[in-house]
């Protein structure tokens, strides 16, 4: 018995030493792949945070909550205030009008549409995710604004606009059509192919027999989606909608094209206003390198970079379920 | 009969089979106008994708020609018939060229670090780690990768380049490769691997020569994934190597690519340079689209 456990050990164990220097070479190979993407997070945090130290050091906490942006020399003054609302406001709007669309296709998908149907209608949907965001930018300028200015600005500002207190949120004057309402539009549009793709995925990994069992009590289709796949999926979708809160937060080319790019607070929905990703792309290839304007835009990067991983973070670790 | 089932009805909605009916046709209402409401939302969808391709087709195939992937950049005809039209030639380098070079840096190592996480760390605090970082660069703003292959890259050399640019584009590679290398090789069953492992072979053989092939086609879905996402990919190209309207073969100097020809192109404000950036526009959406097809039809034919 034990001369069978003992006389093949000796001839792999010369092999295993051949091997195991292969080994050795391509595990370390792997983890140091491994190690240099957490580099590589870490450095970029590292980086946007010391281009924009000049910044912070120039304008200190005041630099969040200005909403200056003025870069003629000698009263150089720069705030975030603006683009950080920006981003904020045209995200959460994105979101509003994105995630009703998106769980609608959804539950389209999941539990109304017929078999045949689905395949063809899902890659559809995962098809638009691929679209290039600079094309919705293009669309968004010359398809979505100037239908937005007239078909939506218009009869906002002449209804909305007459009531009192938050009437003027509906009113504008802009002529140029380019809003921070259109830039909410294209962005719910980018987003609602993720939304709808993670929604459709947790929706399907509910267990049959749950679904059955409420059918077989009578439920409709509808009151099986409220009372049984949503509570079951609730968290995971809820990472979903961060997901897309996370990618519009970050989105650049569409919004650059179509948000106007002024850096002043809009007092309506309908008025140009700018993003952090949009003044970033619009002002750093022009500004000078090393100035102050650069280390503003650079504040603003670090910035961006804070808020968008922090939504991201939890996204994933709402979905972390899911995942496994 | 129908009065024994009202009576049945009655018995189980409590008193009244008038409530109970009324209470079924509400239920029976709200459930066809939810799905009414679904099939309007999933047409909105499909809406905007074709309103989309439309435009891309009625505005770009009226203004794409020969000439547009023959001649590089020219300035506006202001109209005059006679001008010379300029194309995008210089552009489809670009792109060519920095895609490349993007893809070539970015998937070897996507492809080690997806295999670590499915090899090598399934379970382990460190890969946990990767995974959760990996997973945030996937969807992190492509600008800041810009913002940060500026500062790496850009300010040491002292100017745009076309290095900085696929440099930038690999990072954006690299998550994308992670996920699905992870993925696919998630798939493989444990029984294979102990087959191999059984047979003698060292663990990177395992890998190597049975897991990677068995997974291949995944693998590669991957790649053709992450080569279309950076295909269109506009925000870090303009803070790395920022566009140029001559054909440039040099990596060290600026160098043009379609996406950011399309965007100054498109903001000139001339008709007929808008036209040349809907032709870009057309080339980049359907180059990037048919990639992913193939990728889809690539993993399809897998299962």
């Amino acid at each position: 018995m034990s001369d069978t456990t003992h006389a093949p050990a000796s001839p792999p164990a010369m092999r295993r030493t051949i091997g195991s220097t292969g080994d050795t070479i391509f595990e370390w190979l792997c983890r140091g792949a491994g190690l240099f993407v957490l580099l590589l997070l870490g450095a970029i945090i590292l980086t946007l945070f010391i281009g924009g130290l000049p910044a912070f050091r120039e304008f200190g906490v005041q630099f969040i909550w200005s909403s200056d942006w003025n870069p003629v020399e000698g009263r150089e003054s720069y705030g975030a205030l603006v683009p950080i609302l920006g981003t904020i406001i045209t995200s959460i709007l994105a979101i509003m009008l994105g995630v009703p669309v998106a769980f609608g296709i959804a539950f389209f998908l999941t539990e109304l549409a017929p078999p045949w149907l689905r395949q063809p209608i899902g890659t559809a949907i995962e098809l638009l995710a691929a679209v290039p965001s600079i094309i919705f930018g293009m669309w968004g300028l010359f398809v979505l604004v100037p239908f937005v200015q007239t078909y939506i600005q218009l009869p906002f500002g002449e209804t909305l606009g007459a009531l009192p207190l938050i009437g003027g949120i509906f009113e504008s004057n802009n002529f140029a059509g380019t809003s921070i309402f259109a830039a909410s539009m294209v962005l719910a549009i980018m987003i609602l192919p993720f939304i709808a793709a993670t929604m459709r995925d947790v929706f399907n990994q509910v267990p049959p027999v749950y679904k059955e069992s409420a059918y077989g009590l009578g439920a409709t289709r509808w009151e099986v989606m409220t009372g049984v796949v949503l509570p079951y999926t609730r968290i995971s979708v809820v990472g979903g909608i961060m997901l897309g809160l996370g990618r519009a937060l970050g989105e650049t080319m569409a919004v650059t094209f179509v948000i106007g790019n002024a850096n002043r607070l809009a007092g309506s929905l309908f008025d140009p206003s700018t993003t952090i990703a949009s003044v970033v792309a619009m002002e750093f290839p022009e500004s000078l390198m090393g100035s102050l304007k650069q280390s503003s835009l650079l504040a603003l990067g670090f910035l961006l970079f804070f808020i968008s991983f922090v939504v991201l973070a939890v996204s994933r670790w709402l979905l972390r379920s899911r995942l496994k | 009969m129908s009065a024994t089932t009202a009576a049945a009805t009655s018995s189980f909605a409590g008193r009244d089979p008038a409530v109970a009916a009324a209470l079924n046709r509400r239920r029976r209402i709200v459930d066809g106008l939810v799905r009414w409401l679904c099939i309007i939302a999933t047409a909105i969808g499909l809406f905007f994708l074709a309103s989309i391709l439309l435009t891309l087709i009625v505005r770009g195939v009226s203004s794409i020609s020969l000439i547009t992937f023959t001649t590089e950049f020219r300035p506006t005809t202001y109209g005059e018939p006679d001008a010379e039209t300029g194309g995008l030639y210089h552009a489809i380098m670009g792109t060519l060229m920095q895609t490349a070079i993007g893809t070539g840096i970015g998937t070897p190592i996507g492809l080690l670090v997806g295999t670590y996480l499915a090899e090598y760390a399934r379970n382990s605090a460190l890969g946990n780690a990767v995974r959760f970082v990996s997973d945030v660069l996937l969807s992190a703003p492509s600008i800041l990768v810009g913002l940060f292959v500026y500062q790496l890259v850009v300010l040491p050399m002292g100017g745009f380049s076309g290095i900085a640019g696929g440099a930038a584009l690999a990072i954006l590679v690299i998550p994308v490769v992670v996920r699905t290398t992870e993925d696919m090789l998630q798939l493989i069953p444990n029984t294979l691997r102990e087959a191999v492992v059984g047979l003698g072979a060292p663990k990177w053989k395992m890998v190597t020569l049975v897991c990677w092939r068995a997974a291949l086609s995944g693998i590669v879905t991957g790649i053709l994934l992450a080569t279309a996402r950076i295909t269109g990919e506009t925000a870090p190209l303009l803070l790395t190597s920022f566009g140029n309207n001559v054909t440039s073969f040099d990596l060290g100097s600026a160098m043009a690519s379609l996406p950011i020809a399309i965007y100054q192109q498109a903001n000139s404000g001339f008709p007929d340079l808008i036209d040349i950036a809907w032709a870009g526009a057309l080339i980049v959406t359907f180059g990037v689209l048919a990639i992913n097809i193939v990728a889809r039809l690539l993993l399809a034919g897998r299962k």
